[in-house]
């Protein structure tokens, strides 16, 4: 350095932290921004705590076994829209896909004779295509997320139904025909506790995106296209690129689900999961994702759907109306973003 | 000058609508130089870095580097080429740590079999390499070098832009307004800091509207003026207020300072 030694203490000074004395609030506010799960967990531990002293039967290993496999499906999903949210975006498309992919992997094995391994395979790919189509229509046409996934929700869902002649196919045709396509609602036992194949199915792929997210230059890719595009474009990320295959991940995450959800619900039907869309959502806002992009651990929405299948089966143990679920989901969304806002507002 | 000019363009033209940000704009820089590039707001300063560094294309023009005409399609296409820059906005991820934020696009990977098969980021190596890169250049003292920028200030984000540009910049550095949000003091390490980067024999373009800074550091002085180079001046041979009259148009350049 030229002649920084003789300004002494210089090196020092520049942009040194001086220990700055905080408030308790502004405490817990850095505390949360740096443990943005923190939020969703001690929500999760709060509310098990309480319904379990107010509904006796709350704690049994048959009830927890029963909200893990309830959440199942809606937590796979929630794990594809946090990726999608976590670059600003919003995908209304997901439940549609779900259940066009669940409708084509079972028309295929039970119509068309496709042996199951290869339809289960062809879901698999529709869920990269469906994903594709999204990706490039945000990045190629440059429309904005909300209007493109919109669009698609209704194409995937008039294909659905095109796909299914609105036709149930029933579990008895499942279980002599194409089995395998029930697997994820399998059930085994560990420590009196129930699970299903679909729960560790969901649990798996929060652990791998956790790691894809936390450990891989996509992931912090991912990250940085959510925070500022344009900042990341000039930092010489291909936006573009990561964008599009976020959107291909999370339509295959989808597909996934899909197998999944006929294995939950036993058989495939055109009409179900109709409020699977936003039930995601749900999970990923309560999860403490920002909706605004760029914020937010991946493992806060399986904590998120978690909260909500508590909820809904404390509630219902309590002897308290469906009505009060609905109730109570709403008021949480709104804490959540509240809650987002005012960590986001953490400055220097 | 008897070298020929490690970065030059002619010719350039970048419309924006009806707005012509660049109006058959040139740009001479040299090998080991520094260049600044002085002019009102809206001159056009920021449009041309931009072009220069792959941000935005030109509508017509050319570029050469090195003699070689390039055409850069992304901002990533310029880096690879050595072309490092401090944008106006710093072009930093806000939520993101300073390691991830210096090391955003070419992070380095585990060794073995963690990094190839499972791509594992380094994050020990990195960080470590960020510290260091920072301690060179003598411009951060940071406590937590994985705290988010955006719990930074104003000035340490811009000192950790600088860092970032100056530490991988291999052919040539661009830093637009550099020092606009840093105290007396932090501005002082940037100048010191172009004048080691010069040192190490890196050509460096300044953009700023400060006129003591430009004068300090610079070698000669473009001036622009309504989308393109008005002319090229050595600040031993004119005055502050001189430069600031070419800029506005109070006065003629002389017709020596004129760009060829
Ligand atoms: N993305 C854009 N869209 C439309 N107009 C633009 C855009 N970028 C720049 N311009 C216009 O181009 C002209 C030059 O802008 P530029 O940012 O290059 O100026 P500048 O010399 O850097 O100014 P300053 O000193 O204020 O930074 C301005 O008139 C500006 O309004
Ligand atoms: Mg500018």
């Amino acid at each position: 350095m030229t002649d920084l030694s003789k300004e002494e203490g210089a090196g020092e000074q520049f942009a040194q932290f001086e220990p700055v004395s905080r408030g308790p609030l502004a405490v817990l506010q850095r505390f949360l921004h740096a443990n943005p799960t923190m939020v969703p967990f001690i929500v999760l531990v709060l509310s098990a705590a309480v319904f379990g002293l107010i509904a006796p039967n709350f704690f049994s290993a048959f009830n927890l076994s029963l909200i893990m496999q309830q959440v199942a499906i809606v937590g796979t999903l929630a794990a594809a829209q946090s990726l999608v949210i976590l670059t600003a975006g919003i995908d209304l498309s997901v439940a549609a896909v779900m259940v066009m992919i669940s409708v084509i992997m079972g028309r295929l094995s039970v119509d068309f004779g496709v042996p199951v391994p290869l339809a289960i395979l062809v879901g698999m790919v529709c869920g990269l295509i469906t994903g594709a189509i999204n990706g490039l229509l945000v990045t190629l046409v440059r429309l904005p997320p909300f209007i493109t996934t919109l669009g698609t929700w209704n194409v995937f869902l008039a294909l659905n139904y095109y796909f299914s002649g609105r036709e149930t196919i029933r579990s008895q045709t499942l279980d002599a025909e194409a089995p395998l396509l029930k697997l994820f609602g399998e059930r085994f036992e560990i420590g009196g506790a129930v699970l299903t194949w679909g729960v560790v199915l969901m649990i798996v792929v929060f652990l791998v995106l956790w790691y894809v997210l936390q450990y891989t230059a996509w992931g912090r890719r991912v990250y940085a296209v959510g925070d500022d595009k344009e900042a990341a474009e000039l930092a010489g990320i291909r936006t573009d690129r990561v964008l599009v295959s976020v959107y291909m991940v999370a339509g295959f995450i989808v597909a996934l689900a899909a197998w999944s959800s006929i294995g939950r619900v036993g058989s495939v039907s055109p009409t179900s999961f109709f409020e699977a869309n936003l039930q995601s959502i749900t999970a990923v806002v309560i999860g403490g994702i920002s909706l605004f992009g760029g914020r937010g651990s991946i493992l806060g929405p399986m904590l998120g759907a978690l909260i909500v299948g508590v909820f809904n089966s404390g509630l219902r143990l309590a002897g308290v109306e469906v009505l009060w679920q609905l109730f109570a989901t709403g008021w949480l969304i709104i804490l959540a973003v509240a809650i987002d806002q005012w960590i986001r507002k953490v400055s220097a | 000058m008897t070298a020929e000019p490690i970065l030059k363009a002619r010719n350039l033209v970048k419309r924006y609508g009806h707005v012509v940000a660049l109006d058959r704009a040139d740009f001479d820089l040299y090998p080991g130089e520094v260049l600044a590039v002085i002019g009102d707001n809206g001159a056009g300063k920021s449009t041309l870095i931009k072009a220069l560094s792959g941000a935005i294309q030109v509508d017509s023009g050319e570029i050469t580097l090195n003699g070689r005409p390039v055409n850069f399609a992304s901002p990533l296409a310029a880096r690879q080429a050595g072309i490092e820059t401090v944008y106006q906005t710093l072009a930093l991820s806000p939520a993101l740590s300073i390691t991830d934020n210096m090391f955003m696009g070419r992070e380095i990977r585990k060794p073995g079999l963690l990094g190839r098969v499972f791509k594992m980021l380094d994050h020990a190596e990195m960080e470590r390499q960020a510290r260091r890169k920072l301690a060179e250049l003598g411009l951060l003292t940071i406590q937590n070098i994985n705290q988010a920028v955006e719990t930074l200030s104003g000035g340490q984000r811009q000192g950790v832009a600088v860092a970032r540009a100056v530490a991988f910049g291999s052919k040539v550095v661009f830093m637009d307004e550099p020092t606009a949000a840093l105290g007396v003091k932090e501005s002082r390490r940037v100048l010191d800091l172009i004048q080691d980067v010069r040192a190490r024999g890196l050509p460096i373009v300044l953009i700023s509207h400060n006129m003591p800074h430009v004068f300090e550091v610079a070698d000669r002085i473009h001036i622009h003026r309504l989308g393109r180079r008005l002319c090229v001046i050595n600040p031993k041979d004119y005055t502050m207020s001189d430069a600031v009259a070419f800029m506005t148009g109070a006065k003629e350049p002389p017709a020596e300072a004129l760009a060829a």
